[in-house]
């Protein structure tokens, strides 16, 4: 026999094959963690069955109005998100387009960058209270420097070809902007913010371990003291499952904003 | 009164590194004539590109300055057109917003920039990928476009850096035809950068040969075979005696360039 012609390098594969791949994984994974905790190699106390996990699942929407701790955490990450985005998009356009800016901005940049959003959390709350506020202030610090970062690098990295041709068509400085640098940098500035959205996630769960009295995080705090472990993995399952969903809401998107980039 | 004029133009870029800065060009003249079609051929690296950046205002000269119809050349202008080696079609744009770039940027009304697209499409053949992507287009039908796109602004020079240098030798000929029939019909200003030494006589009235670096106009060789012409003249006896004079010249550079590099 030859070679399966499946593996070659770079390949596609159809889209049915995938979705069943894809699946396919899901499958294994709860197959496998049934087999654990339903054949006995691990106690109840450490991880629930899926039985049970789904069956708390059940309760918390029935009982417990789990939906509205759902709805507040995607507010939070989503409102201080789109915060970082109103200051983050235009500083790092700005930025990577103007190297006196990138001066200016870049080493402090750098600097905040590094700064971990959920060390921020004791002064925040000094600061801004528990309330929704220092909510959002834990997402924005988390999110808007590496926006800024990457934006500022994927401008930086245009094709200088491409500018010098907008030049030599008589483009402006401020065509080159607006008609050169950013239509050309939107595909990958897309990418970057799905990613640091996948980052907010983490901050915001964070944020609610420490000093919240409601979404997903309280809700999993909460589940600790009765040692309620079917509760909370289902909550951390539901991360999981927003952050799917968020995924190819953006993907669909960029295929259907940016038909003409190859690149993915 | 010539339409372009270069005087004195060197350039040199500083040393990498703590070297000795190199001299890329050599202080050069030269008067452009309106409707000449000029090609400048020599070995790479000779410097050819650097100069036509300098006229597109690309790069700016380290002595000497540039004239177009009398005027100093700072910055780079709707007034020279450029077609690039390498493909620099706006990947986001059709082939026919590709066109209308520079209208748009100069606020030309819709409806023209309409047709001069229509018009232009049509001379290079790409009407029936009007709305084509460049990413779905072969390096020569991009490169057509490219062309479109430069001339559908009507500079009044058209500047060309080795456009068809990526592409394969057939397709090569069939570009140097189109372009040439594109002349023919609108008699531009072009200036040319090439090292191959048939397309470099097959479509100018004059060829101008550059020595390895520093470049330097070594020889302006005019060009009389009558116009219109066609793929048949390359192998006619003038153009023969043109090649061989042109392949002696670009010989001794090209060796020149190779001892300088060992």
């Amino acid at each position: 026999m030859g070679q399966n012609s499946s593996f070659e390098p770079l390949k596609p594969v159809a889209p049915r094959t995938r979705a069943v791949l894809g699946v396919g994984f899901f499958v294994l994974f709860i197959a496998v963690w049934a087999a654990a905790t339903l054949g006995g190699f691990i106690k109840p106390l450490f991880l629930a069955d899926p039985v049970k996990t789904f069956a708390a699942g059940y309760r918390l929407f029935t009982e417990y109005g789990f939906l509205s701790d759902i709805g507040i955490t995607v507010y939070r990450v989503m409102g201080g998100f789109v915060l970082a985005m109103i200051v983050g998009l235009p500083l790092g356009i700005a930025m990577g387009a103007f190297k006196p800016i990138e001066a200016f901005f870049g080493p402090f940049v750098s600097f905040a960058r590094y700064l971990p959003a959920s060390a921020f959390i004791p002064l925040l709350i000094l600061w801004a209270g528990v309330g929704e506020a220092q909510k959002l202030l834990v997402i924005f610090i988390g999110s808007v420097f590496q926006i800024v970062l990457m934006v500022a690098v994927i401008i930086g990295e245009t094709r200088r070809d491409l500018m010098e041709a907008a030049l030599t068509l008589g483009a402006s400085r401020r065509g080159v902007v607006t008609r050169v640098l950013l239509p050309n940098a939107s595909p990958q500035i897309a990418e970057t913010l799905r990613l640091v959205l996948g980052w907010a996630w983490t901050y915001v769960i964070v944020a609610e371990l420490v000093g919240a009295d409601s979404g997903i995080g309280h809700m999993i705090m909460d589940s600790q003291r009765f040692l309620d472990t079917g509760q909370m993995i289902f909550g951390i399952f539901i991360i999981g499952v927003i952050g799917l969903i968020t995924d190819f809401a953006f993907r669909a998107i960029n295929v259907w904003l940016f038909p003409w980039y190859a690149g993915r | 009164m010539a339409k372009l004029t270069i005087s004195g133009v060197g350039r040199i870029f500083p040393g990498v590194q703590g070297g000795p800065p190199t001299t890329a060009l050599d202080p050069t003249d030269l008067s452009v004539e309106d409707n000449d079609f000029i090609t400048i051929l020599g070995p790479s690296g000779c410097g050819k590109s650097t100069l036509l950046r300098i006229i597109a205002g690309l790069d700016q000269p380290t002595s000497g300055f540039v004239e177009l119809d009398g005027n100093r050349v700072s910055r780079p202008g709707a007034d020279r057109g450029m077609v690039f080696q390498s493909y620099t079609l706006f990947p986001w744009l059709s082939v026919k917003q590709n066109i209308c770039f520079g209208l748009r940027e100069k606020g030309v009304p819709a409806k023209e920039q309409d047709d001069i697209a229509a018009h232009f499409m049509e001379q290079v053949g790409l009407t029936a990928f009007a709305n084509h992507f460049p990413r779905m287009l072969s390096g020569g039908m991009q490169q057509r476009t490219a062309l479109a796109r430069a001339l559908a602004n009507d500079p009044k020079i058209l500047l060309l850096d080795e456009p068809f240098g990526a592409l394969d030798h057939q397709t090569r000929s069939l570009m140097q035809e189109l372009l040439l029939s594109i002349w023919e019909k609108h008699r531009k200003t072009v200036l040319f950068v090439t090292h191959d030494i048939e397309e470099s006589i097959f479509m100018a009235n004059r060829v101008l040969v550059m020595t390895a670096r520093p470049g330097r106009i070594k020889a302006d060789v005019p060009v009389s075979i009558p116009h219109p012409r066609d793929y048949k003249i390359k192998t006619s006896p003038a153009f023969a005696e043109l090649k061989e004079q042109l392949t002696e010249d670009i010989r001794v550079e090209t060796l020149r360039a190779a001892e300088m590099a060992a």
